[in-house]
């Protein structure tokens, strides 16, 4: 059980926060390049997904996995998203990625004036609390495993 | 608001009084800043909207309210959800267009109001205009631009307060430039 990392985007597709916890593989490409693909694969997804569904949606792309970890998406009606990385063991996460968003995002990003809603996250008070957070979780572990 | 309070979903009850009396004080402070009224209603709105735009995400957490499919939920979701968990009141919907694009929210009270006459040299404020800034601003972050404005307000010896919203057009989110 472990997290390995995730991202927040705005609407626009702009990386608000990344962090990571347990990431073993990097990517060859630098930060900007690798926030791009990731939001434009999402972009993608979402609009694949909203054309090839046979039935009416609720909530549309949930999350995806391969041979080795899980990308958990969730996505407010505002269009912020939370895309977190696990392994294979995490279950369903909407409920932990929505207490993201409104107990941490909303708390120390919205109500914080300073905070410019469209721009990479400065605040210190959002990563440590988002930090203790998910090293919080019940599945979180750090062993390198 | 204080920042330590861990509070979930419940919100904090507060006495309005305080609201009422700083915004109050706030367009009083605006009457004195600008010439005419137009100019107070303008910064108003445009305060309104930067609050809204704010507003929308505490709203989404804590209402737990998805995605609406059409104006009438929307309508509804502003009058019976967010209205009552902001304002304490709960306006009610009538006058629908035919075409079901705009609808009108009757304030029986407007708690903005509580303490205010309006003198007569300014009868072309809007006192309450900041309102519509909140509305329009909380709206076009769920992708709907929305017209927003007071036909009749007690303040101006209307017998009821009541703000109508016209649906123009759903804001369609785009890949942002320079993607593959």
């Amino acid at each position: 059980m472990t997290v390995h990392n995730l991202y927040i985007f705005d609407r626009n597709g702009v990386c608000l926060h990344y962090s990571e916890w347990n990431r073993k593989k990097q990517a060859s490409i630098s930060k900007e390049e690798e926030y791009k693909l990731m939001y434009g694969m999402l972009f993608s997804i979402r609009s694949f997904v909203s054309k090839m569904s046979p039935v009416d949606m609720k909530d549309g792309f949930l999350s995806f996995q391969t041979s080795k970890y899980k990308l958990h998406y969730y996505e407010t009606p505002t269009g912020l998203k939370i895309v977190m990385n696990t392994d294979l063991g995490v279950n369903n996460m909407r409920e932990t990625l929505h207490q993201i968003y409104s107990s941490i995002f909303v708390e120390y990003v919205v109500k914080n004036p300073l905070c410019s809603l469209n721009q990479p996250i400065q605040s210190e008070l959002f990563r440590t609390k988002l930090d203790s957070f998910i090293r919080g979780l019940p599945f979180f572990s750090a062993r390198a495993g | 608001m204080s920042r330590q309070s861990n509070r979930g979903t419940e919100s904090k009850k507060m006495n309005s009084e305080l609201f009422t009396l700083t915004y109050g004080a706030l367009v009083t402070q605006l009457c004195k800043d600008y010439e005419n009224d137009e100019d107070v209603n303008k910064q108003l709105d445009k305060m309104g909207y930067n609050i809204g735009v704010r507003l929308i995400e505490d709203f989404l957490a804590r209402s737990n309210v998805g995605r609406c499919h059409d104006f009438r939920e929307t309508a509804d979701v502003i009058a019976k959800v967010a209205f009552k968990m902001y304002l304490g009141i709960t306006p009610s919907i009538t006058n629908w267009s035919a075409a079901g694009d705009e609808f009108s929210l009757i304030l029986e009270n407007n708690p903005l109001v509580d303490f205010v006459e309006l003198p007569d040299n300014h009868s072309s404020l809007i006192y309450s205009n900041l309102l519509c800034g909140v509305l329009r601003g909380a709206l076009e972050m769920v992708q709907m631009a929305v017209d927003v404005k007071f036909i009749q307000d007690t303040l101006k010896g209307d017998s009821v307060t009541e703000i109508r919203m016209r649906f123009i057009r759903r804001i369609e989110d785009n890949l942002p430039a320079g993607e593959e």
